[in-house]
């Protein structure tokens, strides 16, 4: 086989590019080209390639997460790297499906990366980790929410982060139980057109069937749309009692905003929510009960420390997305000096095991084996009336679920999700 | 009382056509006298509403959306002196490709100097919420933002009907070569449409900032939009970009009426079958340049 390799790496027909490829897997047999300088920083450094939208309806959360796994990066190889070895992580745009896919299979192939993490847009997400999965490499989804992509569309080599859809339904809608704003009332949903959105839908229809709530109209949002007055006047026409929004990104602003304009009387729910949306919209915009997985004013030790330091480098608060980077690359720190490797199936079985992760909240997550995704605790929030700072204008709620619950109640169940690995 | 709700959804189309007016006004006027396709008028109309933002907060709302277009405008004199005026006469693809550049520095300029975190606004408290008569539901800022679109209308209509300066520039679109025969320079007249646009543009910023979110890429989300309205209309002209300014307001509003999930692509719908019967729009006249 290595004899072969030489002569293929010899002939004057094979591209400059394949013989490098062909020389990477040669190397145990022994350099044929020019190597060494690679295979040094192969050997100091860890490569992990980052992607997320840093452009496009999501772009604004792009930022946060890039800082955010760029201090973990700092931090850990401050503290002396993974196995004495630093870690180098590349951030890049991803726009959108297509882009996203082509960088990741460029990142794999040509930079080197040991694995991938990542991704804000759900429909991305799945395009990075059929590329992952064929590459038999392991990708990290961060960001993304919906339940389908960790359902129907699991596999071996991805895990989920972030909290999905229906423990976001679940946060808020434990909260509007206790408010009796489910049972009986008619609610008008605006979602966003994408595999997101539907997703989103899907959860809070389950909810709501399952707690005698009524879904009156359901409109369709296309994700490039800014301007929602002729949604707003459907919704008056619908004369729900409450408004349900299942909206990503910067149509969560665009929409509260508008909706503050028209000054309709509905109080709203929303199903999905990032904090920089929320602040983008500005003060007495802003109404009604959203969910989240982190929020900078969680009263927890670590918590509070990961946001003083934030600030000291940023000189701002951070953002539920860059707390999601930062923690997760945490993660993968401990599992890569667990298992003294770098290799994804090693990672993968580690993962899988039932490792326990501090995520600076009060009871440490685990991935689940079956479907991958981070088992942790959400909450829901509310907007306060007399905030004079918008940075100051969410109230965070009481963790779901309660403590002496077992983590998963919120998650779904086996039955729910069609995953199983 | 359906139908109400459907005519609801028309008023509120024509204002909404208004609020599309202001972009695609200036974005046809700099088209109209250097043949320029502006791909950079986003980049305008963003800065409009991040320079407003900061002259609101000494000057107040007002004070940031009366401001900010003329100094944004006065930048519109430094992009016609030293870009623009090279490509008047040149293949439209390189002022293509010049302006598209000039679009994405701007984007980055304004992400380098107020980050890529959106900028919260929210509008005066006074012209917050609905104007209702009879069963009938307006926003009351939507309301004064027709107020203001039908004034500009009438100014731009006025300067460019009933003045000297605007004989000039009319002229000066349709016979270039007989203007500077009669020996009137025209390159000041030029710069001046051009500003005229700029301002525009970065009106239209400032007064949608406390309605929609505030980030870096907002002009390329308004430009498509502009873009859908001048083509339809009519590349350069006026009476074009009104006409189609409001269809486009109107049928995104009934379109949502019947069925929401189609409000976005109504819009390229309706450019495809004008162009089908029209192609050089409804009002559009033939031009060498592109032809």
């Amino acid at each position: 086989m290595t004899k072969r390799m030489f002569e293929i790496g010899g002939g004057s027909l094979v591209t400059r590019r394949s013989a490098l490829k062909f020389g990477a897997a040669g190397l145990a047999a022994g350099s044929m080209l020019s190597m060494p300088a690679i295979v040094r920083a192969q050997a100091d450094a860890i490569k992990i390639g980052h992607l997320t939208p840093m452009t496009g309806f999501l772009g604004v959360l792009g930022e946060w997460a890039v800082q955010g796994i760029q201090m973990a990066a700092e931090e850990i190889n401050a503290a002396g790297g993974v196995m004495g070895r630093k870690l180098e992580v590349a951030s890049e745009d991803s726009i959108n499906p297509d882009t996203a896919a082509t960088k990741a299979q460029r990142m794999l192939e040509r930079d080197g990366v040991a694995f991938l993490m990542g991704e804000i847009s759900s429909a991305s997400a799945l395009a990075i980790s059929q590329v992952a999965a064929r590459n038999k490499r392991l990708f990290m989804a961060l960001g993304p929410r919906s339940d389908t992509l960790r359902g129907k569309s699991c596999n071996r080599y991805m895990f989920c982060t972030d909290i999905p859809n229906t423990v976001m339904v679940n946060a808020v809608g434990s909260s509007l139980m206790r408010d009796n704003m489910v049972k009986g009332k008619k609610f008008a949903a605006v979602t966003s057109d994408y595999v997101f959105g539907h997703d989103l839908l899907r959860a809070a229809k389950a909810f709501f069937d399952t707690h005698g709530g009524n879904i009156v109209s359901d409109d369709l949002v296309a994700t490039d749309v800014t301007d929602f007055s002729p949604y707003l006047l459907k919704i008056r026409q619908a004369q729900p009692d409450v408004v349900c929004l299942n909206l990503a990104g910067n149509q969560v602003t665009n929409f509260v905003k508008q909706y503050a304009e028209y000054g309709l009387p509905f109080p709203t729910v929303g199903f999905n929510l990032n904090t920089a949306d929320a602040w983008a919209a500005g003060l007495g915009n802003l109404a009604g009960t959203w969910p989240t997985v982190w929020y900078h004013t969680l009263d927890n030790p670590a918590s509070l420390a990961f946001v003083e330091a934030f600030k000291t480098k940023y000189g701002k608060i951070p953002e539920n997305h860059a707390w999601i980077e930062y923690v997760s690359l945490k993660m993968m720190a401990q599992a890569m000096e667990e298992t003294k490797s770098t290799d994804s199936e090693a990672l993968v079985d580690y993962l899988e095991k039932g490792a326990e992760f501090d995520i600076l909240k009060d009871r440490k997550a685990y991935f689940r084996s079956w479907d991958h995704q981070l088992i942790q605790e959400a909450y829901p929030f509310s907007v306060k009336a007399d905030a004079t700072d918008v940075i100051d204008m969410m109230e965070l709620g009481a963790a779901v679920p309660g403590a002496d619950e077992s983590l998963e109640v919120i998650y779904p169940t086996r039955e729910q999700n069609p995953c199983s690995l | 009382m359906q139908f109400v709700f459907l005519m609801e959804q028309v008023v509120n189309g024509l204002v909404l056509g208004g609020y599309y007016l202001l972009i695609a006004l200036g974005l046809s006027l700099i088209f109209s006298v250097g043949g320029i396709v502006n791909l950079s008028h986003g980049a305008f109309y963003a800065l409009g509403a991040y320079v407003s933002i900061e002259i609101a907060k000494y000057l107040g709302f007002a004070g940031g959306a009366i401001l900010s277009p003329v100094i944004v405008g006065l930048l519109g004199i430094l992009f016609e002196r030293f870009i623009l005026r090279r490509f008047y006469t040149a293949d439209p693809i390189l002022s293509l490709l010049v302006t598209f550049g000039f679009a994405m520095i701007g984007e980055q300029l304004i992400r380098i100097l107020w980050g890529a975190a959106p900028i919260p606004v929210s509008m005066p408290a006074a012209m917050k919420g609905p104007v209702m008569v009879g069963d009938f539901l307006f926003s009351r800022y939507r309301l004064f933002l027709l107020a203001v679109v039908v004034v500009i209308l009438a100014g731009i209509w006025f300067l460019l009907n009933k003045t000297a300066f605007g004989r000039v520039v009319r002229a000066g679109i349709q016979k270039p070569d007989m203007v500077a025969a009669l020996g009137i320079r025209l390159q000041p007249y030029m710069t001046a449409v051009i500003v005229l646009g700029v301002g525009l543009a970065a009106l239209g910023g400032a007064l949608f900032a406390p309605i929609t979110i505030v980030h870096p890429a907002m002009g390329a989300e308004i430009l498509t939009v502009a873009f859908v309205v001048v083509v339809i209309g009519g590349l350069g002209s006026f009476w074009g970009v009104i006409v189609a300014a409001l269809m486009v307001g109107v049928v995104r509003g009934v379109t949502i009426h019947f069925v929401p999930a189609a409000g976005a692509a109504s819009m390229y719908l309706l450019m495809f079958l004008v162009l089908m019967l029209r192609p050089r729009g409804l009002f559009g006249e033939r031009i060498e340049k592109f032809e």
